[in-house]
């Protein structure tokens, strides 16, 4: 089996994995650890899109 | 009392205490957490670096091997193929099994070499965080 996903998908699911597990081994209550998953994930969209349009604007 | 004063360094427990967490969350993304009764924890780490190392077979990512040559190179080679080792049974079933991706240009192989790597470091994180709840450091 083989998937063939784009650049976005592929950081999306890369962003999502990774935010599940910093939430889940760096804070102390599952509170927090939600809030630090969300903020990661947050964080990734964020640097996604901004370092995106900045490849864009750059390549003229 | 200042919260910026040094607190005494505590004795490092013995190994008998973590080092059944810490050897089995290697093996097994999360194994550590179940073995600790940790299980919602356990199930998210599982679940999260599993689906993570399966997209990067998924997406016919390489498995990278100990390679001389230059700082870079050595730092790349030596250092994914810790990497890959560290995400434990998953890794060593995949090479038992006969997975083998030669190194192909391409986006979607480039992010699956990236995906199988970062698999064994996230079970690094797994394996630090078994090793402070089963040292008491950690609830």
């Amino acid at each position: 089996m083989k998937v063939n996903l784009s650049h976005f998908e592929a950081a999306l699911l890369f962003s999502l994995f990774t935010s599940i597990v910093l939430g889940v081994v760096t804070k102390r209550t599952d509170r927090e650890r939600l809030r630090y998953g969300l903020y990661c994930f947050a964080c990734f969209v964020v640097a996604l899109f901004g370092l995106g349009w900045l490849m864009y604007l750059g390549h003229g | 009392m200042s919260s910026k004063e040094k607190k005494p360094r505590q004795p490092m427990p013995p190994l008998s205490v973590w080092g059944p967490a810490v050897a089995l969350a290697w093996l097994v993304p999360g194994g550590g957490h179940f073995l600790l009764k940790r299980h919602g924890r356990a199930t998210l780490l599982l679940v999260s670096i599993l689906a993570m190392f399966l997209f990067g077979l998924m997406m016919r990512g390489e498995f990278l091997k100990p390679q001389g040559g230059d700082l870079l190179t050595i730092l790349i080679y030596y250092g994914g193929f810790l990497c890959n080792l560290l995400s434990g049974i998953p890794y060593l079933m995949a090479t038992w099994l006969g997975y083998s991706q030669p190194d192909v240009a391409g986006a979607v192989h480039d992010y699956g070499t990236k995906f199988l790597v970062t698999a064994g470091l996230l079970n690094v994180l797994a394996m630090v965080d078994a090793y402070e709840i089963a040292a008491g450091k950690k609830s």
